[in-house]
């Protein structure tokens, strides 16, 4: 529902970082959505090719999806959750921190030197 | 072709101002809940309730958010504390920056405040992903919904410091297994506190105002240390 706002904050973002390499036109946007972000990847992609529709060359956007994923402090497994079930698939822990799934980041920009 | 790695948040400019916020919230001493629900699941009614509770010379102050109307402004302003409608005129959350001109507008004195109360726009989704400079996300179940709700909004409900199941009144008449919601809670947000109150009929409030209380005399010693230090 907010992927409007998202989307813009996006562009604005990514055409902040262009300007800052005078003489260069956006060609990408790579951004990193986490499963746990309130997000929605399609959502998202459908808004920003609304955005840039009808501009010359308009930039692309290419999204990392970021499974929710948790890491036992006991023995360092790195899992996916599955069911929300937050104990060790390897050890049994039940304390294991998130490591991933809720970032909403702008990752990277393609640009070329004109 | 050249490739930039940038590595920065989207919302970096609301978390700036967010922060700025927390930062004058922190100075102040005032504890800041940002309410997030569904529509309907009781925000304004609690919060009535809550500012029925507070003595009159209270340093209490209320901005609430909606699409539209200033209906609930009209309700809670009743009590006698100063009260700001945001209207987002179609947005369906609060920005940070809608906070920030809220706080210029009124130019209250924060310095006389103990509680700045945020109720969020009726929303389970989007609440979630803005900071607003508040203490804590304080997110309203109420018993008419699923209990699933956790399950299916797990970015709102993992970053709740608090958890009100609202409506208790209501479990005889409608299919609510209050026992699977409180897994489920458990299930996105381990350790997660958990508070079960009727606004409408007052079960548990006393919980609620004690939590309240608790978390302002926390605030409020976090001032004078830093002030000490």
């Amino acid at each position: 529902m907010h992927e409007m706002g998202i989307a813009t904050s996006v562009l604005d973002a990514a055409q902040n970082e262009a300007k800052r390499h005078p003489g260069s036109k956006l060609l990408k946007v790579g951004l990193r959505i986490g499963e746990w972000s309130g997000v929605d990847p399609d959502s998202l992609r459908f808004c920003f090719e609304a955005l840039v529709l009808g501009s010359d060359n308009a930039p692309t956007l290419e999204i990392e999806f970021r499974p929710r994923q948790n890491r036992c402090p006991s023995c360092g497994t790195v899992f996916a959750l599955k069911d929300f079930e937050i104990n060790c698939p390897t050890c049994g822990a039940a304390s294991t921190e998130p490591v991933s799934g809720d970032e909403l980041e702008l990752a990277y920009v393609e640009l070329e030197e004109l | 072709m050249n490739r930039i790695e940038v590595q920065q948040k989207v919302l970096s400019e609301n978390d700036r101002i967010a922060k700025s916020l927390r930062d004058r919230i922190r100075e102040n001493g005032i504890y800041c809940p940002n309410l997030i629900s569904s529509p309907g699941a009781g925000k304004t009614l609690l919060l009535e309730r809550t500012l029925a509770m507070f003595p009159p010379d209270t340093g209490v102050a209320v901005l609430t958010g909606d699409i539209q109307t200033d209906n609930d402004a009209k309700r809670l302003a009743k009590y006698g504390f100063p009260v700001r409608q945001i209207c987002t005129g179609g947005s369906c959350h609060l920005d940070a920056r809608m906070v920030e001109q809220a706080l210029e507008a009124e130019a209250w004195n924060l310095a006389g405040l103990h509680y700045l109360f945020i109720e969020n726009v009726g929303n389970l989704v989007c609440p979630s992903s803005y900071n607003l400079g508040e203490n804590d996300k304080i997110v309203i179940l109420s018993v008419t919904e699923g209990e699933d709700k956790p399950l299916k909004y797990p970015a709102t409900f993992s970053r709740a410091g608090l958890v009100i199941i609202n409506k208790i009144d209501l479990l005889q008449y409608v299919q609510f297994d209050i026992g699977k919601a409180k897994e489920n809670v458990q299930k996105v947000h381990p350790g997660a506190e958990i508070l079960e109150v009727s606004a409408t009929t007052g079960a548990n409030l006393d919980q609620w105002y004690a939590w309240l209380e608790k978390k302002r005399a926390g605030c409020a010693q976090d001032r004078s240390t830093a002030a000490v230090s």
